[in-house]
């Protein structure tokens, strides 16, 4: 009997192994580029094009380090990335938070005209906003500021959207019981009804987090001082100078990486549930 | 609208007289809430738009804007780069998208088999791609597909083939292109085909085996037919994506060579922001926004119907 079993048991991981043999091949697919950015950001520039190619890490990531913060201020880079991405995230999420919550359990007037045209929102490419909105903080003289990057699209319909249908599952029970104990509306939203949303909060924080850290084409637009840049300007600025310093932009490439690859790998169930947000309901 | 079980209390009279009373005083402050995204969205979204579509009909002539109604919309037919980024964008969108799909789609599902082992690190890995900086992993690829020695011509060297010009060469630069945005986003449209996998029901595949069908049956006769929703919505977003390409191919290639790689968005980036020719960068953004339009409204069509 147990032989048999056994025996069905090896049929079965034999009829199996091609396809353990796809998925080992896309996994190791998957890894190649980061592995070659932590291979090549440790090796000198002049390894990474030498035959044969380093495979294991070298020892250069101390002296690549100390360059791309003398070439490029990277440290500084890093920190205005997440400066501007940590603010960015924080009003953001309040505003979602709010409005998806006002349109979700109140009934005022305009009420779906305001969600019909946030869902509007949703379907304009913002590429088409570039122009005037370029215009608008030049002509208030807000070029290479934060604030230029971050408070046009602090209002961000995929996000109001997203906390809408978490809050629409709320009880009015809950809320209509508070307003009778006597607490205000604020009162009633930060005690009652935010706790429960928790879960939806933390996928929303972490996907708008990434949204900021990945933006590129406005930065790109708004800021022109090297020591305002975010970490996709200053990297594009490495890869148009006349003599691209590889390890060193394989380097910010890789610290580019890092803060979104320690969230999720924190944060998975959240970091796919802000992913899946606007995928699901579709 | 149910009322909370204290109100029922309170004299029943006074509940039937106006039942909403107390619920609609207190309906008001929904507004306040909504106030600061509506106040957003009026400054930062309505005013360009309205801004952008006037624009879009205006030229600029020595620092003095002229009305000219539809003429940039009438350049946009004649400009041979507006033919070539769509052209551009259709090759994505031809053979991008549905490769990237297939493998999303096979991935999934093998990544959803109960026997498989290590499965979770499968799909950690798989998703792993996803998770990089969209300028940081272009830049990467940038650097392993260099010509003389870049990683990618070494490897393919070790199997005796000679190295590919990936970026200056016009078919492969896209294949290039192609070769990274589907490395980038394979595993990110796998997760939403995985979702939308785990939630078909478990006796739809009891039943079919009892009817007999087969692996490739059930492949084809349960699971595509299930997911056609979730494929409808991850086809449209990558191909609305591939219209509006704009980080990946302004790193690999900045657009070339010879335009090979520019895309509607990299374009509208060049006209407005280094001829700075807003009237006409304006009227690429409105056509921007009536192909993602056609697309979305494709897609609604398609999803109503009933298959």
């Amino acid at each position: 009997m147990t032989r048999s079993q056994d025996a069905t048991r090896l049929g079965a991981s034999l009829r199996h192994a091609p396809i353990y043999l796809v998925l080992l091949v896309g996994s190791i697919i998957s890894l190649i580029p980061f592995l070659w950015m932590v291979v090549a950001s440790t090796h000198r520039t002049s390894d990474l094009f030498g035959t044969p190619l380093p495979v294991l890490p070298g020892g250069e990531l101390l002296t690549n380090l100390a360059r791309l913060q003398e070439d490029v201020n990277f440290g500084r880079v890093m920190i205005n990335s997440l400066a501007v991405a940590i603010v960015y995230t924080a009003f953001s999420s309040i505003v979602s938070i709010m409005a998806g919550y006002g349109l979700a359990k109140f009934s005022f007037r305009g009420r779906n005209v305001a969600f019909g045209l946030i869902l509007v929102t949703m379907m304009i490419p913002m590429q088409v906003l570039l122009v005037p909105l370029f215009q608008m903080m030049a002509s208030i003289g807000w070029i290479d500021s934060y604030q230029a990057v971050i408070l046009p699209f602090v209002a961000s319909a995929f996000g109001i959207f997203l906390m809408r249908q978490s809050f629409l599952d709320f009880p009015d029970s809950l809320i209509e019981s508070a307003r009778i104990d006597g607490a205000n509306e604020f009162r009633t939203f930060y005690r009652i009804v935010l706790p429960v949303a928790k879960p939806q909060i933390a996928a929303l924080i972490i996907y708008t987090f990434m949204t900021q850290w990945n933006s590129f084409i406005w930065p790109l637009l708004m800021l022109n001082t090297e020591d305002n840049y975010t970490v996709p300007v200053a990297l594009n600025t490495m890869i148009g100078l006349s003599r691209v310093d590889y390890s060193g932009l394989m380097l910010g490439s890789l610290l580019a990486t890092l803060p979104l690859l320690i969230l999720f790998l924190i944060f998975q169930r959240q970091f796919i549930a802000g992913l899946l947000g606007g995928a699901v309901k579709g | 609208m149910s009322l909370p079980s204290r109100v029922t209390l309170s004299p029943a009279g006074a509940a039937r007289r106006n039942p909403r009373a107390l619920g609609h005083k207190l309906q008001r402050p929904g507004l306040y809430f909504a106030l600061p995204a509506l106040a957003l969205f009026a400054i930062f979204f309505a005013y360009p738009l309205a801004s952008s579509f006037w624009q879009s009909m205006t030229k600029t002539v020595g620092g003095e804007t002229v009305f000219v109604g539809l003429d940039q919309y009438a350049r946009l037919f004649l400009d041979p780069l507006i033919g070539k980024s769509l052209f551009n964008a259709g090759i994505l969108l031809v053979v991008q998208v549905p490769l990237m799909m297939s493998l999303a789609v096979v991935l999934a599902y093998l990544l959803n088999q109960s026997w498989l082992r290590f499965r979770g690190g499968f799909r950690v890995l798989h998703f792993l791609p996803a998770v990089t900086t969209l300028v940081a992993y272009s830049v990467v690829f940038r650097v392993m597909l260099a010509t003389d020695g870049g990683a990618v011509n070494q490897l393919i060297g070790l199997l005796g083939i000679a190295p590919v010009d990936w970026l200056n060469n016009e078919t492969w630069a896209r294949v290039a292109l192609i070769a990274s945005i589907t490395w980038r986003w394979t595993g990110y449209n796998m997760v939403i085909i995985l979702a939308g996998l785990q939630a078909i029901p478990e006796e739809l595949y009891e039943a079919a085996r009892l009817d007999g069908a087969g692996r490739r049956a059930i492949f084809f006769r349960i699971v595509i037919p299930q997911l056609r929703p979730v494929l409808l919505f991850t086809s449209i977003t990558s191909t609305i994506g591939a219209l509006q390409l704009f980080d990946e191919n302004f790193i690999l290639t900045g657009g070339g060579p010879s335009d090979a790689t520019l895309t509607p968005v990299l374009y509208l980036y060049k006209v407005g922001f280094r001829q700075f020719d807003f009237g006409y960068a304006s009227a690429i953004g409105w056509m921007i926004v009536a192909l993602t339009a056609v697309i979305a409204f494709v897609q609604f069509r398609l999803t109503r119907e009933k298959p």
